[in-house]
């Protein structure tokens, strides 16, 4: 029974990949497999993650998604998620995203933290993510998926690395002290135009709790958050779907901007 | 049309206000073919009633500075009306719901003029220039029509649905801000119910001061030194019931708040 589960794991990683690798979008797996569960989900993103990795992928942090109210409640959940950030993800701020790697990319600005010393759950508080961060500093991800039109319920976007595709970092580093973040702002453009704003109280009402969330999720696999990860929060608004030829920018107050081109 | 007719609709949306009951909006029966421009005309004749009775003019308020509602009520310019001395509550006060009809609060940030501010062609950049002082403010709207139902027309007669307002009690000076990254957050009984940045308001909050100058302006008429405006929201509306406690945060700006009593 046991290898069955981690065949069928492996199946589904396998599919998830070769999606990522062809630009075809997958049926999401919950579709075949409606009991698929959240902790069977988060061993096929680890299945993936390791794949990569010994291939010479560099783990650079990790990514929490499903922070907000409103996407929790679009997929009838009341927890986030979270995916792994590669160096394979990295936009330098201003870059471009290779359109031959996305297929129907999103854009959502977040505040990304920078630790200096490692987290491990349980019981990290959201004091202790504050005492650990080094810096936070000003973020786009691009979020994708590989679930054929998003069509995605909870266990589809997790198995898929949190939908995660690449991320840029911009602005300046400015230290935890030196900012409210459950009110800092942000006004995120798209070629130029106001796409919408965000707060930082938008992520579960603050960013460094979501991180606090992340590490004592993350002690049910055993994982620690490393001094030197970057942790990308949450974001402060609704995902924007981005078009060839667009430009985003996320302007933070405090942290600057940071924007990506397609 | 005669004046008489302004005069009539205009007492009939002070009877609604004063005897805190809805009015079908005007557009319904009154007078189905009210334009924009005539709603201003009636807004005039409220503003002129009040002045009579004794009442003040704080400043002008803006509306619909959201993109949200521009797309929802399908236009591409704000609007205005005026707030009153009565309808000033102060800081940590209360609101009275037999008082109001069916009230809403929004969190904004009011502009302090320093000299007169003339159009056209004013542009957010001269309106920093010419204000004194910036500070938070909550804004309770009050629609007199019914189930806040009503056309451009309607809401433009109904002095923009102005009804109480809260200022925060300690100035800033705009020069120390980046208004349009400005955080808040608008909470009721400490639980975060909406939230947005400054740039929620036409790109920056100075823009839609700068747009009211430009407004004015048609009519020979201009901001005026010691007015105090309210921008526009930052934040969606959210219905107010009784025991109620709104705090408004404001980053850097500072909290305003009140209770809803019956």
């Amino acid at each position: 029974m046991a290898t069955e589960v981690a065949m069928k794991q492996k199946k589904y990683a396998e599919s998830l990949l070769e999606a990522e690798n062809t630009l075809v979008g997958i049926p999401p797996l919950t579709e075949a497999d409606p009991e698929l569960t959240v902790e069977e989900a988060y061993y096929i993103q680890l299945e993936n993650i390791k794949k990569k990795t010994a291939d010479g992928q560099t783990i650079i942090g990790k990514k929490i998604g499903l922070t907000s109210k409103a996407m929790q409640n679009l997929l009838g959940v009341d927890e986030p998620d979270y995916g792994h950030l590669l160096d394979s993800m990295v936009i330098e701020n201003g870059g471009l995203v290779p359109k031959d790697k996305v297929l129907l990319p999103k854009v959502e600005g977040e505040i990304a933290f920078v630790l200096k010393k490692d987290l491990k759950g349980p019981n990290v508080t959201t004091l202790d993510v504050l005492q650990a961060t080094d810096y936070i500093l000003p973020s786009i991800e691009v979020v994708d998926s590989r679930v054929k039109d998003w069509k995605i319920k909870l266990p589809d976007t997790i198995a898929d690395n949190a939908s995660s595709a690449f991320y840029a970092l911009g602005g300046k580093p400015v230290k935890v002290e030196d900012v409210d973040m459950e009110l800092l702002g942000m006004v995120l453009t798209k070629n130029g135009q106001l796409v919408n704003t965000g707060v930082g109280a938008a992520a579960l009402g603050n960013p460094a709790q979501c991180v606090a969330w992340l590490a004592n999720r993350l002690a049910d696999f055993d994982i620690s958050l490393n001094a030197g990860e970057v942790i990308l929060s949450g974001a402060l608004s609704a995902a924007v779907e981005a078009k060839e030829g667009d430009t985003f920018t996320a302007k933070f107050a405090h942290l600057g901007e940071v924007s990506v081109h397609f | 049309m005669s004046t008489t007719v302004y005069q009539e609709i205009a007492d009939y949306l002070v009877a609604g206000e004063e005897e805190k009951r809805e009015v079908k909006k005007v557009t319904a029966e009154l007078k189905k073919d009210l334009t924009v421009e005539e709603g201003y005309q009636v807004q005039e004749k409220i503003v002129s009633r009040k002045l009579a009775e004794g009442r003040k003019i704080v400043g002008p308020k803006m509306g619909l500075t959201s993109k949200a509602k521009m797309d929802q009520m399908n236009v591409d310019e704000p609007i205005y009306g005026y707030v009153f001395d009565y309808m000033v509550i102060d800081n940590g006060g209360k609101v009275s719901l037999s008082d109001l009809i069916h009230p809403k609060v929004e969190a904004e940030i009011a502009f302090i003029i320093d000299e007169d501010i003339e159009g056209p062609g004013i542009t957010g950049a001269q309106v920093l220039a010419k204000t004194k002082s910036v500070i938070p403010a909550l804004e309770i709207i009050d629609s007199r029509y019914e189930n806040f139902d009503f056309t451009l027309p309607d809401v433009v007669a109904d002095n923009a649905s102005t009804s109480r307002v809260v200022f925060g009690t300690s100035p800033k000076c705009p020069s120390d801000f980046e208004l349009d990254v400005v955080g808040a957050t608008l909470a009721i009984n400490g639980e975060i119910k909406e939230l947005g940045a400054g740039a929620a308001v036409l790109g920056h909050p100075a823009n839609a001061i700068a747009m009211l100058a430009n407004m004015l302006a048609r009519k020979g008429e201009k901001i005026r030194k010691g007015d105090v405006i309210l921008s526009g929201a930052l934040t969606g509306a959210v219905l107010l019931e009784e025991g109620d406690t709104v705090l408004g945060k404001f980053d850097g700006l500072g909290d305003v708040s009140f209770i809803v009593t019956e």
